[in-house]
């Protein structure tokens, strides 16, 4: 309620989306799709570094849940993509690994993992985007920064989600070895952040569904979902990531996400 | 007390108060983890000295005690351990393996105390790890480590990581007593302890390290590189024969002076880790040599359209002694796979074997682990040993294979 009542105030969004409609005018649906994403990526730039606590809920098909908790410290990275570690608290047994990632527009990311049972430090192999992140329904690539040159985009209509006026954007991995043969993005028009996600794997099936909500927006620009919700469509298994306690700008240093940051983070 | 005494003791008690405050707030701000284990060894052939046992039931603690304060720029870790072995009371013992305070700061971090390092990246063995004590009695691959004392302190810059390192206390390895398993032909008399300096096990041992991170842009690769040295007691005995009180010829371990120089290198570009390892070490009473392990991971990923990755691994283990080398792999390859399901209980399993070139000498291994339900885990190992040559070092093993079993509890 509250978030239809914020995308509906222009004073909040600059130009409304009837007016940045026309920005889109006489775009084919190639460039309207990529002006989209641009867009997007426009208005999340700048928010420097942010903190964030997450809970990981698994469901399996007969609703047995498993759960783990990590904390997550991003920094932005201009022109490249962003630099994140995650440090887990639960399970128990994997208390204190932390993985840093730096993240790449095109290359395989950088990734290294700290195993705090023997104090070692390894850096992993990335090619692995597709795999399950901690035995989640969420991939690797879907929880990595989101950089515009990631993929190939296509507008491929505007219509409402849940009331919310949004556009409806298909895009191509560029990534050799992805998951996913195409993402359809349901983008709402007022915060340019993604509402709902459609996942198709290499054979082109619908694999997974992807929603967010409960949206806050920090520093009077940065919108962050309290909620994201995965559905496996091909196994019934589900997954429920909640995000609290967001902190933006706290002064993270590049130091923090170097390899030695690796060791002290927990 | 004279006014001069006063005047010091208020600005003392001005200069300590707001630290034990601190501290007592810290405290009680910490968080205690970590596990309780019960575990089995089973021996399933007799060995080969008498009263040598075949199975031997034990129990395992180590709950650490962790808090920070001043923005987590500063920290208090304490880990002890504790193992109970109902057959073989010389494997019961307590170790403190960590009692650290780490001070971070921009381009520094100071950590001093009781702590553990792990330096290098090879599979089959870690020649370059020099810091800490193995724990033998404890997990098969040497990787458990005792406690070391230590201040370190660590330099940042761009051009890498920079850790200084001072040792001034010494660690005995720990055996297993003459009813356990694993243990060379004569038992040992860790009391029977020697050592080539003079200072004994208070010999200051020195050391240093420099880590880098490089993009090797025309490979599409990214290059983990370490360069290390180490100056003092070697953590790896050799051993002096002695007849003991009671007339028999008894090992006494035998700690030499060493001077070990290391280089540790990871290549890796797309699903491939290349990795190399090697020392050139010089000794007081032996000569310069050298030893290296080298190989490559490669990871297939979600094989059989499942979530499964598998990885195989190779190496070539090298020691410019042959045949005279104390340690068994101077000429071996390891080869190996590691399987990680990626599934909800982390199961995980890697199995290989390392064989002698000349003698195929060969030592299989297993290890494994599945989480059970949220907080317990089942770990299995097992080692055995085939085709063992009678000049091999690990000719006195030759029967001891073994599988052991621990289930534990993460709190």
């Amino acid at each position: 309620m509250l978030l239809t009542a914020l995308c509906a105030s222009p004073l909040l969004w600059g130009p409304t989306p009837e007016a940045r409609a026309d920005a889109y005018a006489g775009m084919d649906p190639e460039q309207k799709g990529l002006a989209i994403a641009q867009e997007a990526d426009k208005r999340d730039t700048g928010f420097v570094d942010m903190t964030a606590d997450m809970r990981m809920v698994l469901k399996n098909r007969h609703g047995e849940s498993s759960e783990r908790q990590m904390r997550m410290r991003t920094k932005e990275v201009s022109g490249d993509g962003d630099m994140s570690l995650s440090v887990f608290d639960t399970p128990h047994d994997v208390k204190g690994t932390a993985m840093l990632t730096h993240s790449h527009a095109l290359e395989a990311d950088d990734q290294w993992m700290y195993l705090p049972a023997l104090k070692r430090v390894k850096r992993i192999a990335s090619r692995n985007k597709s795999g399950p992140f901690m035995g989640s329904e969420f991939a690797f690539e879907d929880l990595g920064s989101q950089e515009v040159e990631k993929y190939a985009y296509k507008w491929l209509r505007d219509e409402e989600l849940d009331g919310h006026p949004t556009h409806v954007v298909e895009r191509y991995p560029k990534y050799d070895y992805s998951g996913y043969t195409r993402q359809v993005a349901w983008m709402d028009k007022g915060m340019m952040q993604p509402l709902k996600v459609d996942y198709y794997d290499r054979k082109n099936d619908l694999l997974k569904t992807q929603t967010f909500s409960g949206y806050n927006q920090y520093l009077d620009q940065f919108w962050r979902p309290n909620r994201m919700y995965m559905i496996n469509h091909q196994t019934h298994k589900s997954t429920e990531l909640s995000w609290s306690n967001y902190q933006f700008r706290v002064g993270l240093k590049e130091r923090d996400f170097d390899r030695s940051g690796l060791k002290r983070a927990r | 007390m004279n006014r001069r005494h006063l005047r010091f003791f208020a600005a003392l008690s001005a200069a300590v108060f707001p630290l034990t405050s601190a501290a007592a707030d810290a405290l009680s701000t910490g968080a205690w983890s970590g596990y309780a284990a019960a575990d089995a060894r089973l021996f399933p052939e007799a060995g080969l000295y008498t009263d040598q046992r075949q199975a031997f039931v034990g129990f395992s603690a180590q709950p650490e005690y962790y808090t920070a304060w001043d923005g987590d720029n500063q920290s208090l870790t304490v880990t002890g351990f504790a193992r109970l072995d109902l057959q073989d009371e010389t494997r019961s013992h307590l170790d403190l393996r960590e009692l650290v305070w780490r001070i971070t700061r921009d381009d520094w971090q100071l950590k001093a105390g009781i702590s553990r390092v792990f330096w290098g990246v090879t599979e089959s063995r870690h020649l370059v790890d020099v810091i800490n004590q193995t724990d033998a009695v404890e997990g098969l691959d040497g990787e458990d480590k005792l406690g070391q004392a230590m201040a370190n302190l660590a330099l940042y810059s761009d051009w890498g990581t920079l850790n200084l390192f001072w040792l001034p206390d010494f660690r005995e390895r720990t055996f297993p007593g003459e009813e356990g398993r694993l243990r060379p032909a004569l038992p040992v008399d860790m009391a029977q302890a020697r050592y080539q300096s003079a200072a004994g096990r208070h010999h200051q041992d020195f050391a240093a390290r420099w880590t880098h991170a490089f993009d090797i842009d025309a490979l599409e690769a990214g290059l983990d590189v370490g360069v290390s040295h180490f100056q003092g007691t070697s953590r790896t005995p050799g051993y002096v024969a002695f007849v003991d009180d009671g007339g028999r010829i008894t090992l006494a371990p035998y700690y030499d002076q060493i001077s070990q120089t290391g280089l540790d290198l990871q290549l890796t570009t797309d699903a491939w880790l290349w990795k190399l390892e090697a020392i050139t070490q010089d000794a007081k009473t032996a000569d310069r040599h050298t030893e290296a392990v080298g190989g490559f991971e490669y990871t297939f990923v979600g094989v059989m359209e499942s979530d499964a990755d598998v990885g195989l691994i190779s190496e070539y283990l090298f020691d410019d002694r042959g045949d005279s080398s104390p340690q068994p792999f101077d000429n071996d390859v390891m080869i190996g796979a590691r399987v990680t399901l990626n599934d909800v209980q982390s199961t995980e399993f890697i199995v290989g074997g390392i064989v002698d070139l000349e003698s195929h000498s060969t030592v299989l291994s297993v290890e494994g682990s599945r989480r059970i339900g949220e907080s317990w885990k089942l770990s299995i190992e097992g080692r055995a040993y085939a085709n063992i040559d009678a000049a091999d070092p690990l000719y006195p093993w030759r029967r001891e294979h073994v599988l052991s079993i621990e289930m534990a509890r993460y709190f």
